[in-house]
């Protein structure tokens, strides 16, 4: 019942509680503009560099770290205490820890929730995460707004140097002209069928296929596991494919409908993905794109993209629907977008956020195909965006009936 | 959409009078309404009794209206003012309810009244316990089980069904009022009893107790497009069982991973849309079982909210100012997030990133026959809110800004032995201490599982808690001069107190202040931005803390810092922000740049649109000196913000800062007893006899001297705390033995009390050389009712010319005596043709407010504009305005929210709030402020006498007014052959202890519409304790004095309903 003391972190609680004494593994956070913040290791010790950028959830730390979108990023969290609920088996959005590391303010000792089953730090040692605890979070945030995303290094452990960290920082290529989807995505196709998570239930199975089920291909640019359960609940057969699969290879599995997931990074190296998806286009295949699918089904229709200063990293971003001036709070996760400027004739804006004005959502007027650039699959974040779902299948009814 | 354009004014209903449970967040949200839709043109009629808010300024609204808020007084201004429009969602419960009954009575109807911002179906809804009920089943939400009961009867047949213990929920009320949790029958047919009784629809609803489950809160906005958003949670440190708005509670939430967060956020949203709040603002509460995460939904207020203010200041998000936007049709996407500038929309969810903790304020001291147990009624008088970058940080500034002498997790043990027992008890059923317990508990080493066990407080919050303890008991064996920088970093950064630290390693906090200062360790600033830093903010909204970045970035203008009042209490309330908003507002207006220092989040102070720059910070001297050292104002003002900075001033002076107005050394001559003694002299002007005690042998012989009656006290103390009149030796021994500790730096006051004397309250206005008086008021209540409980009328009603002439006289001379610049109060006591100096305050007061709005004259303004050096004359403020009308000002008190305490007034303020009433003649004025009170004066019925013994004079004058006005009487034996005598006939009935049918019978039988009891002597008193109580639950007007008495006759008579006076037109009466 209740509190046991497995609740807790227990690593950290030793040193708190069992020795009396405080012994803190010294880390570092340095940027490439030669910043240098000194706090102390909550992860594994050792060095780890990509691009920083800050997030702004309040909550889902667990699906932030565990998102592949995350691939060679230090997520930053804004919000001091990041640890509160332990973690737990059911909330990894994939196999592993894809960020590149993880900076916060403080992780609490004892953490609390009816779910848990280990701690954020023990979470991170066993997943060898460089972490870093104990900084001025806000002040990097302001740097990283001022100045835009940029390069950084985690040094965690006894030997620490600041100028080896800053020049391993400025060392790091960064993400422009990078094809991370490839490193992320699967190695091989394979089915899914598990639905949403519910309180009562937890997850779901579908229910018996009903008459008509939909066969739909997802392209794994680095895919997270709840767009898949949200296809699965709306009665979808899901064959989730590797990033480089053919159209050939995908249309084999004659599917209703084609997905293509978010993913890391900048969607210009992903020209293999780009042919695919303009045969998809040409057959007038439903095809629903998610964040780097999005900005791939711009690219393929002929669009352009762009790098943004420092992306969108949160889950209270206000995306409205331009037809209908509704409004919804979605998750976001890209540090490129689609330069609405660019849009060919047959791309029509169907979404922009509030914040920037920037490009949210697309849908092709010739074929049914449509995008979105944050994260209707939430996982962590506000559900808003959901009915995106719904639109695909009925996309899919049409191009049956 | 953009706004309507088809109603051209709209009324707002305010909150009235600060009560438990309805306290000085309304007067935020008012103000707020009131300049979202002024600002877009829209005319605005206001009404609202309590004069001590800033809404009620006659330049918050066109048209202002201090009238009781009742809907037949309602119903008058809308036929003179015709709004097209109602709001009655900034109002709180007041509010609302007057809305329901303005609709049912057809009067918004026949005028064409539309209601905005809430549909009467969805007000409805949310708050008729069944219906509410029903709609949660209707969308799948669960609901604690329960049933509804309409009747004692029908209570009793279906509790069988919930069992015990079970939760007592009225309809329609507010603060839990009327509610509570039943363990057994009898405390079950109590409660019920007590809750059909408070509820307006006579419905209590029986719940399923979930004590113990976690309690959490949603803020939540809707408009009319469905756009909804969630603009804070909120997670209750006490579980359920314990009111929210008496629980420490932190923002956000803290132990709900997403998956759970967003369950609650579709939850939120789904009840809005069934309940049908389309536009505003809600609060949703949830239970949640911490065993299984099963929630369910406890209840939802479609209105702003206590918690909708708090998270208001808690994100930077001003939930009324939009909610007000939206009733007039805007859209979330069309509005800007007014504090970054408007670069981003109020259509987002405000992203954090600091830690909020609110700690209630409790005043038990005040009632010793309440017992100091915290329940489902709502018992908090204030709230303190602070932020910092962690939870422990912001927990321990909290504790600092609460103001009850603790520093911090201060043992409840003081120089004694911990006791496990007494913590078990108070862990398990929580008071107002039990965080400091829970800290005890884990001082003498109790574990989490036992102290989960006990308290159900998440072990989250157990641990935080446990770590400041292990912090602590760390620096046992430390001394400041071996404590590493390092150390001292990271408990600053935990949030220790200078203070606390001082007292944990035995030392001063002056020295710990120097050696901090040494390490270079001192606060940084930060914003509260509403998005966690992601977009740069325009505004100076600030709070401290140690990091590395300082973000205050303050600018080289002329800057005016005023300190606030920290957490309402009684005694120190909503009229000293007032006082504080005043200053602020007029040092704006004349160029300087302002800066607000205030903890409490229910106050206009504290909306970062009142000053130009806001900190958040408890009012303690490290908070302050480290404000003053990032902003380096010009002036600092003290004396507005109560006793709280007041206490600070010479400490600060110390520190060399620029204190302007009244100096810290006036100040100390005024509250000195001996040095003012001296003064009275030099003025020629009298006190009453009086004496200082240093020990408890001399007060003794010193009380002899002085000769008994006398008023004791201790000194430097506001609103009466432990001030008693002692008519004899014996008296006087017992009161230093129980009621304070005597000693030389905490001496007694011995006052020869002035028995029968009208009390005087004067407020004035000096700039150094020239004195304006303010206004005059006359109490009602004799000598001996503190004046914060005494209604007062203003002009006097019975002083003549002559001696007002006097005190006029007297009052230029203490305030040129004592060098005033700014604002005094005087306290007389009029005996005869003898005037008594009683008191001299050369600091804002509780009256200041009301006789700014009945004389139509700023008075804080006008001081505080003194105090910048700009004189009375510059400022054309040459002459008193008397006005020809009658203001009267009366207290409210808590005593319904406070079983088994004596409603007898005495020299410890009890009252929570104010009212005021006017009229063209005394008894017009104290009968609509009586009506406002809540008191509807009755016309006819009868009338109870029973009085002491020298009262009975007076009371034979009352007993023949209330037989010429139709009243027949009853009267205990004494009071009936008093009256008999005088041949006046009455029936005699009998007191409790002679045997029934008795008084209370009859009160209980609804036989009697009016009580005059007036008592002396514990035994007396003891004895008709019950028919005062009665009284009061059955709402049976009484008085229990005769100086009440005597100003009640004179407002039987007087036509309440049928005069409704605009503010505005009344002061334009002053200037013509």
């Amino acid at each position: 019942m209740g509190y046991t003391p497995e609740g807790r972190d227990d690593a950290l609680y030793n040193y708190f509680f069992h020795q009396g004494v405080q012994v803190s593994v010294p880390a570092i956070l340095a940027l490439a503009d030669g910043t240098v913040f000194k706090g102390e290791s909550v992860g594994m010790s050792g060095q780890s560099v990509g691009e920083v950028v800050f997030n702004t959830a309040l909550t889902g730390y667990q699906e932030i770290l565990s998102d592949p979108s995350y691939c060679r990023q230090i997520v930053s969290l804004t919000y001091p205490h990041i640890g509160n609920t332990g973690t737990n088996p059911e909330d990894d959005e994939s196999v592993q820890v894809f960020a590149a590391g993880l900076v916060i303010r403080d992780l609490p000792v004892v953490y609390s929730n009816w779910r848990a089953t280990e701690g954020l730090g023990d979470y991170l040692q066993r997943r060898k995460v460089v972490a870093i605890a104990g900084i001025d979070v806000r002040k990097l945030t302001r740097i990283l707004r001022e100045k835009g995303a940029q390069s950084g290094c985690i040094l965690a452990g006894d030997s620490i140097d600041d100028a080896a960290a800053v020049a391993a920082a400025r060392e790091f290529p960064g993400l422009q002209g990078v094809d991370l989807a490839r490193e992320v995505s699967a190695a091989k196709a394979y089915n899914w069928d598990q639905g949403s998570w519910s309180l009562a239930d937890g997850f779901g199975k579908p229910a018996d296929a009903p008459e008509r089920p939909w066969r739909v291909v997802a392209y794994d640019f680095g895919v997270k596991r709840n767009i898949l359960r949200l296809l699965a609940e709306r009665h979808c057969e899901i064959t989730v494919v590797p990033a480089s699969t053919s159209a050939s290879e995908a249309l084999a599995y004659q599917p209703d409908g084609i997905f293509l997931s978010n993913g890391p990074g900048d969607p210009e190296p992903c020209a293999y993905a780009l042919d695919a998806i303009r045969e998809f286009l040409q057959r007038k295949i439903p095809l629903f794109g998610i964040c780097l699918g999005h900005q791939l089904l711009a690219l393929a229709s002929g669009a352009e993209s762009l790098k943004m200063k420092f992306g969108h990293h949160g889950a209270n971003h206000p995306v409205q629907d331009i037809a209908s001036g509704r409004v919804m709070i979605t998750s976001q996760n890209h540090g490129f977008a689609i330069d609405e400027d660019s849009l060919p004739a047959t791309l029509q804006a169907t979404h922009r956020s509030l914040f920037d004005g920037s490009l949210q959502g697309i849908e092709r007027n010739d074929r049914p195909a449509f995008g979105f650039q944050g994260h209707p699959e939430a996982s962590p974040g506000p559900h808003d965006a959901s009915l995106l779902f719904d639109h695909f299948i009925k996309l899919m009814a049409v191009a049956r009936s | 959409m953009p706004k309507r354009n088809d109603i051209k004014s709209i009324l707002i209903i305010g909150a009235g009078p600060i009560i438990i449970g309805q306290a000085c967040e309304f007067d935020y949200s008012g103000v707020q309404a009131c300049k979202a839709l002024r600002e877009e043109g829209y005319r605005i009629i206001l009404a609202n009794s309590n004069p001590a808010t800033i809404m009620t300024d006659p330049g918050t609204a066109d048209a202002t209206y201090i009238e009781p808020l009742h809907w037949r007084t309602l119903a008058k201004i809308i036929e003179r003012e015709r709004p097209d429009a109602l709001l009655p969602t900034m109002g709180g419960q007041t509010a609302l309810n007057c809305a329901l009954d303005l609709h049912r009575e057809g009067v918004l109807e026949e005028f064409g009244v539309e209601l905005i911002g809430a549909s009467r179906d969805a007000i409805d809804k949310a708050e008729d316990r069944e219906r509410f009920r029903e709609a949660m089943k209707h969308i799948g939400l669960e609901t604690p089980r329960s049933v509804v009961a309409h009747s004692m009867e029908e209570a009793n047949q279906l509790q069988g069904s919930i069992g015990f213990p079970v939760i007592i929920r009225p309809s329609f009320t507010m603060g839990g009022t009327g509610g509570g949790i039943a363990y057994n029958r009898e405390e079950f047919i109590d409660i019920c009893e007590q809750g059909l009784a408070a509820s307006p629809t006579s419905e209590v609803l029986l719940e399923e107790s979930v004590l113990g489950w976690k309690e959490f809160e949603m803020e939540v906005v809707r408009d009319r497009k469905d756009n909804c958003i969630i603009i804070c949670s909120i997670e209750n440190f006490d579980p359920m069982g314990v009111h929210t708005g008496d629980s420490i509670t932190v923002a956000p939430a803290q132990t709900l991973t997403d998956r759970e967060y967003q369950i609650m956020r579709n939850a939120s949203l789904a009840v809005l849309r069934e309940i049908g709040v389309e536009t505003g603002g809600s609060n949703v509460q949830f239970g949640i079982n911490p065993d299984d995460g099963r929630m369910v939904i406890i209840e939802m207020n479609p209105r702003v909210s206590r918690s909708s203010a708090l998270a208001s200041k808690a994100t930077g998000f001003p939930i009324a100012w939009v909610a007000a936007k939206l009733a007039v049709g805007y859209t979330l996407d069309e509005l800007g997030n007014n504090i970054t500038g408007g670069v981003t929309p109020a259509s987002f969810e405000p992203s954090i990133d600091y830690v909020v903790t609110k700690i209630p304020r409790f005043n038990f001291e005040k009632f010793p026959q309440a017992t100091a147990r915290l329940g489902t009624q709502m018992k908090s008088v204030g709230e303190v809110m602070a932020m910092g970058r962690t939870f422990q940080e912001s927990l321990q500034k909290a504790l600092r800004g609460i103001e009850t002498g603790i520093n911090g997790l201060s043992t409840m043990f003081e120089g004694g032995e911990i006791d496990a027992g007494e913590i078990r008890q108070q862990l398990q059923q929580p008071g107002p201490e039990r965080i400091r317990y829970l800290a005890d508990g884990f001082r003498c080493g109790m574990d989490m599982e036992e102290l989960y066990t006990l308290s159900r407080i998440d072990p989250w919050f157990l641990h935080q808690v446990g770590d400041l303890i292990r912090e602590e008991q760390a620096l046992n064996d430390a001394s400041l001069d071996n404590l590493e920088p390092s150390t001292l970093w990271r408990l600053k950064r935990k949030g220790f107190g200078d203070n606390r630290l001082a007292q944990l390693l035995g030392n001063t906090e002056t020295a710990v202040r120097k050696l901090r200062l040494q390490h270079g360790i001192s606060p940084v600033f930060k914003r509260v931005d509403s998005c966690a830093a992601e977009f740069p903010a325009t505004t100076a909204y600030l709070y401290s803390t140690y990091e590395e970045e300082c973000e205050a970035q303050p600018d080289e203008r002329q800057k005016i810092m005023v300190l606030g009042g920290g957490p309402n209490r009684i005694g120190q309330g909503i009229e000293f922000d007032y006082c504080c908003v005043q200053a602020v507002l007029a040092l704006r207006e004349d160029g300087f740049e302002t800066i607000m220092v205030n903890c409490n989040p229910e106050t206009v102070s504290t909306d970062y649109d009142t000053s130009d720059r806001l900190y958040f910070e408890p009012l303690t001297l490290e908070n302050v000196l480290g404000i003053v050292a990032c902003e380096k104002p010009a002036g600092v003002i003290v004396h507005y913000g109560g006793q709280t900075p007041l206490g600070l001033a010479r400490a600060l002076e110390a520190e060399g800062v620029p204190i302007i107005g009244t100096s810290p050394d006036s100040i100390d001559l005024a509250e000195d007893r001996e040095r003012f003694q001296q003064l009275v002299i030099e003025l020629g002007l009298r006190q009453p006899e009086n004496r200082t005690a240093r020990n408890p042998e001399s007060a003794v012989a010193l009380a002899e001297e002085v000769g008994y009656p006398l008023v004791v006290r201790p000194s430097y103390v506001l609103g009466g705390r432990a001030m008693e009149i002692v008519h004899d030796e014996e008296g006087l021994r017992r009161y230093i033995h129980d009621a304070v500790s005597v000693s030389n730096d905490s001496p007694v006051l011995l006052d020869h009390f002035l028995d029968d004397a009208i009390e005087v309250d004067v407020d004035a206005v000096c700039d150094g050389t020239a004195v304006v008086i303010g206004g005059i008021m006359e109490h009602i209540e004799q000598a001996g009712v503190h004046s914060g409980d005494s209604a007062c009328s203003l002009p006097p009603c019975s002083l003549d010319a002559a001696i007002q002439d006097r005190i006029r006289e007297q009052t230029r001379k203490l305030a040129r005596g004592l060098g005033v610049v700014g604002l005094m109060n005087i306290q007389f006591a009029v005996q005869g043709k003898d005037i008594y100096v009683l008191e001299v305050n050369p600091r804002a007061s509780r009256t200041v407010p009301f006789v700014s709005k009945a004389c139509g004259v700023s008075l804080a303004r006008v001081a505080a504009l003194c105090m910048a050096g700009k004189s009375l004359a510059e400022q054309g403020i040459t002459h008193e305005q008397v006005p020809g009308y009658f203001s009267v000002k009366e207290a409210v008190m808590p005593f319904i929210k406070f079983p088994s305490v004596d409603l007898i007034l005495g020299p410890e303020m009890k009252s929570t709030g104010e009212v005021m009433g006017v009229g063209r003649s005394f008894g017009e004025a104290f009968a609509k402020a009586q009506w406002a009170a809540g008191d509807a004066l009755p016309r006819k019925g009868r009338a109870f006498l029973s009085v002491r013994r020298r009262d009975r004079a007076l009371c034979v004058d009352v007993g023949r007014e209330l037989v010429r006005l139709g009243f027949e009487l009853v009267a205990t034996r004494g009071t009936a052959r008093a009256l008999d005598k005088a041949g006046i006939e009455s029936r005699v009935v009998n007191k409790v202890k002679e045997g029934r049918p008795h008084i209370v019978d009859m009160l209980k039988n609804d036989e009697i519409t009016l009580i005059v009891n007036t008592t002396e002597g514990k035994q007396a008193i003891l004895d008709s304790y019950t028919i005062r109580r009665t009284a009061l639950h059955r709402g049976v007007t009484y008085t229990t004095t005769m100086a009440g008495a005597r100003a009640m006759m004179l407002a039987l008579g007087e036509p309440v309903r049928d005069r409704i006076n605009r503010l505005q037109d009344l002061h334009q009466e002053l200037v013509s």
